[in-house]
């Protein structure tokens, strides 16, 4: 499983790291070999199983947003690699996103959406049902995103606004996206496991690790 | 008039509330005079000389330094009460003899005050990620940092650290600026450049970019055995431990010659400096001989890290998620964890779990029951805000 994360000087301001550090854990602890590529401004998008994109601040957002759209980042994806996108991660993906003040920004244009400055920051913790689970992170965005008709959200806003106060990301056959920061797959393990499987193509083995106290932890506070 | 009847109030508040036993009764003597007269640290700053100090690590430190190196009593907010209101509550109860006032300012409230105190010196430390639910985003600490410098008089000299590409950028604005060189190590947020948003490169001991923003010409230096400022040099061997405390160190050393203290006088007075308001501190915690030490944020964590990895004595880290602290522990997963393989760690706080996962994904072992800890061994603590402040009071002096 070849892992690439992308630009992390430029979208990695939430710890995001944590994410491709769990990913890696959970799949070496059963015997999946999985490598983790950096891939810094200037560099070449190499061929992986799965991109990581970020949380980041305006500036360095729109220059991800430059980067990507001039590589082979979304070709890549078309030819059948996934993705993990988180907060500014998940806006670059869409049609538009705003950056400093109300300037629209051009997406990606990868998925059908949209994303418009919020009246008001969403700064807390998030917890969203995602086909029957619960999913727990914390949201820190000033966007509200708006999801195109056949564009199916990853998960219900439960506690939080995620996209819009009713639903968090969007989900596809190759991308995973959310607002959910925390790192969300160090925080929710069978959610770091659903895209191991995926990207192994197997049933996985139980692994019982102190993150799934965590996680019952969290999700007593986040739910209560 | 006004402002006396102000300064009044915040002494007699400041008084009841500490006789109420109710906080330390820095902050609330200070709001109620604030209330009564919103320009009153404008007024009890004047027939001063004020330094302020901010960044995001190091301010209390920097501080106590700066008040040590100066050789005579000067007035300070050294309870770590850094908005306004501790700066009101500090300058109250002063003696009207101490003609020096030493401020540590919290980053976001930095351009109000410095509007606020007209500074003599303004001491610029770092900036990194820190609390990001409460200031969101650093960079714009620094932009606000960058607009307000632009009205500072030619009388106020900023020293600045050159290292940190943020703090230079808010800096450039100001008309009078000192750099620093402290070879300071944490660049995971000024990767980019502040002015372009292109990649800064990072070589030599120095950094720059291709849009010509680059690491100024520096006055003042940190090397391996001592200080340099101007032309001499100054051994410097400290008793609090860590690089970053010589970082601190070479700024105040800078601040204190810029307010006409012999560099050499300040060097040895810093030297007999043992700890910071209970920072690098040595106590007595469940009944074990404790090092306790703050950290905070990634940069502040990283940097501690770095001076523990050969202790013999054993480590405990305390995370707590209050307020104070920032509600989200993210920024776990930026502190390099992985400096402490081999070694167990002891976690406990309101955190705890979430420190535990951490360790779990970076290879290093934990133990979470209190009831597991070793019973006689020497213990090195570690912990952030509201953590180290529980801990410090839990404690007893050695």
């Amino acid at each position: 499983m070849k892992i690439a994360l992308l630009y992390p000087e430029l979208l990695g301001t939430y710890g995001d790291g944590g994410n491709v550090l769990a990913l890696v854990e959970r799949s070496v602890r059963r015997g999946i070999e999985a490598s983790v590529s950096e891939v810094h401004h200037g560099d070449e998008v190499p061929e992986a199983d799965l991109y990581v994109l970020g949380g980041g601040e305006d500036g360095p957002q729109r220059m991800a947003a430059d980067l990507l759209r001039a590589s082979s980042f979304a070709s890549r994806v078309s030819d059948g690699a996934r993705v993990l996108a988180i907060c500014a991660g998940l806006q670059i993906l869409g049609t538009s996103f705003c950056v400093e003040g109300d300037d629209e920004y051009q997406g990606l244009g990868m998925v059908e959406c949209v994303t418009r400055r919020g009246s008001s920051r969403s700064v807390g913790n998030l917890g969203t049902e995602v086909h029957g689970d619960r999913l727990v992170g914390f949201e820190n965005h000033g966007g509200v995103t708006e999801l195109g008709a056949d564009l199916r959200p990853l998960g219900r806003v439960l506690h939080g606004r995620g996209n819009d106060g009713s639903v968090d990301g969007f989900v596809t056959d190759s991308i995973w996206a959310t607002y959910a920061h925390g790192p969300v797959l160090a925080l929710n393990p069978w959610f770091c496991d659903e895209i191991i499987a995926v990207l192994a193509n197997r049933e996985l083995d139980e692994l019982a690790t102190v993150a799934d106290e965590l996680y019952r932890r969290r999700c007593d506070v986040v739910f209560a | 008039m006004r402002a006396k009847i102000a300064k009044s109030c915040v002494q007699l508040v400041n008084r009841v509330s500490k006789a109420a036993g109710r906080g330390a009764g820095t902050v609330i003597g200070g709001r109620v005079g604030l209330a009564l007269d919103p320009q009153l640290l404008a007024k009890l700053s004047r027939g001063r000389q004020v330094v302020l100090v901010s960044g995001t690590n190091g301010k209390t430190t920097t501080t106590a330094l700066v008040c040590a190196g100066l050789g005579r009593a000067a007035v300070t907010n050294n309870t770590g009460a850094n908005m306004p209101a501790g700066h009101v509550a500090a300058l109250s109860a002063a003696s009207s003899q101490h003609d020096v006032a030493v401020l540590e300012v919290d980053e976001a409230w930095l351009p109000k005050v410095v509007s606020d105190v007209g500074p003599v010196v303004l001491v610029l430390l770092n900036l990194s990620r820190d609390q990001l639910d409460r200031v969101s985003e650093v960079r714009q600490i620094a932009l606000k940092w960058r607009e307000s410098f632009r009205s500072l008089p030619n009388s106020t000299v900023v020293i600045a650290n050159a290292d940190d590409p943020l703090v230079v950028w808010a800096a450039h604005t100001a008309p009078n600026v000192r750099w620093v060189a402290t070879a300071h190590q944490w660049n995971l947020d000024a990767a980019s450049c502040p002015e372009c948003t292109s990649p800064l490169t990072f070589d030599a001991g120095s950094w720059s970019c291709r849009c010509g923003f680059a690491r100024p010409e520096v006055t003042a230096s940190l090397s391996d055995e001592g200080i340099v400022v101007g032309s001499s040099h100054y051994d410097l061997a400290l008793q609090l431990p860590g690089s970053f405390n010589r970082v601190n160190a070479v700024l105040a050393v800078t601040a204190l010659d810029e307010l006409g203290v012999d560099p050499g006088d300040a060097v040895a007075r810093l030297e007999k400096v043992t700890d910071v308001a209970g920072r690098f501190s040595e106590r007595i915690w469940r009944s074990h001989r404790m090092r306790l030490s703050l950290a905070k944020n990634p940069a502040g964590f990283a940097a501690l890290l770095a001076t523990v990895t050969a202790t013999d004595s054993f480590i405990a880290i305390g995370i707590n998620d209050r307020v104070a602290d920032g509600r989200d522990p993210s920024w776990l997963y930026d502190v390099p964890f992985e400096l402490l393989r081999g070694k167990t760690v002891y976690c406990f706080g309101d955190r705890a779990l979430d420190l535990a996962t951490r360790l779990d994904l970076a290879g290093v072992s934990f133990v979470l029951d209190d009831t597991e800890w070793p019973t006689a061994d020497d213990v090195l603590v570690i912990a952030n805000y509201t953590a180290f402040r529980d801990v410090l009071e839990g404690s007893t002096a050695r």
